[in-house]
């Protein structure tokens, strides 16, 4: 497996990075201020998980004056992407193969 | 909706088949015949039983999360350095079986309200890490990382 999907998959395999991340996505960017209003953990903590992210490339910092805006970098989840279409086509070999079996299994 | 992430890691495959749930719910969960059709394995359809897949290109470790015969079976899939969750579904149709397989990657939605639902002592546990890690270097990083 590459670095880089691991790398994606570990950031991602937190349910609050997840959260973090999946807000941005549908929200647009945002400060670290209102992402943390509605997290239920702290800033600091919202900023650790910024950062875990931040490394990943799944999240991008633009700093205006004194506030850093995050922004989702969809284009990171390339590797996620390809694990559903690996995914994908293996359960379809697979279940084809299942097909098969049914129609010689007795009733 | 233009959820990324929960789209990106999802795998749906739905199949209408022409044999009874009963029939199907064997293959799914009889060591001969998975076997046959998927790998190589020790399987038990028993909540919290583990096992494994084995494959040409390596081992998937799983274990049994729910089940509930002839109609849904759940197994979390451990492969490619992801965490996933694989659920199936049988329903009953008036021509055979409607199988659903779903996969999604970091774990079942359903884990997502559970969280939700103990969000509470999330919250309590995240506090908790942050006193100790408090503790180990003079004080909580600085906000705005």
């Amino acid at each position: 497996m590459s670095e880089v999907q691991d790398t994606v998959f570990r950031s991602l395999s937190d349910p609050t990075r997840r959260a973090i991340f999946e807000k941005l996505c549908l929200d647009g960017e945002q400060t670290v201020v209102a992402l943390t209003e509605n997290a239920g953990i702290s800033q600091p903590a919202v900023s650790k998980h910024l950062g875990v992210l931040r490394k990943a490339g799944l999240v991008a910092g633009r700093v205006d004056g004194r506030q850093t805006h995050y922004a989702a970098q969809r284009e990171a989840l390339a590797p996620l992407i390809d694990w559903t279409r690996r995914m994908g086509g293996f359960w379809d070999m697979k279940l084809d193969g299942l097909e098969d079996l049914l129609g010689r299994m007795d009733q | 909706m233009t959820r990324a992430d929960q789209t990106a890691r999802t795998v749906i495959k739905e199949r209408d088949l022409i044999h009874p749930p009963e029939k199907i719910w064997r293959a799914l969960t009889q060591n001969h015949l998975i076997e046959e059709w998927l790998m190589e394995t020790e399987f038990k359809p028993e909540v919290g039983h583990a096992f494994e897949l084995n494959a040409e290109w390596g081992t998937i470790s799983c274990e049994v999360l729910a089940v509930e015969p002839q109609r849904a079976l759940s197994y979390s899939w451990q492969a490619h350095g992801l965490e996933s969750v694989v659920t199936w579904t049988l329903t009953e149709t008036d021509t055979g079986t409607r199988l659903r397989m779903e996969q999604t990657g970091f774990g079942p939605d359903q884990e997502q309200a559970y969280r939700g639902a103990i969000s509470g002592w999330t919250r309590f546990l995240d506090k908790l890490e942050e006193v100790v890690e408090g503790l180990d270097d003079g004080g909580p990083e600085k906000g705005n990382a």
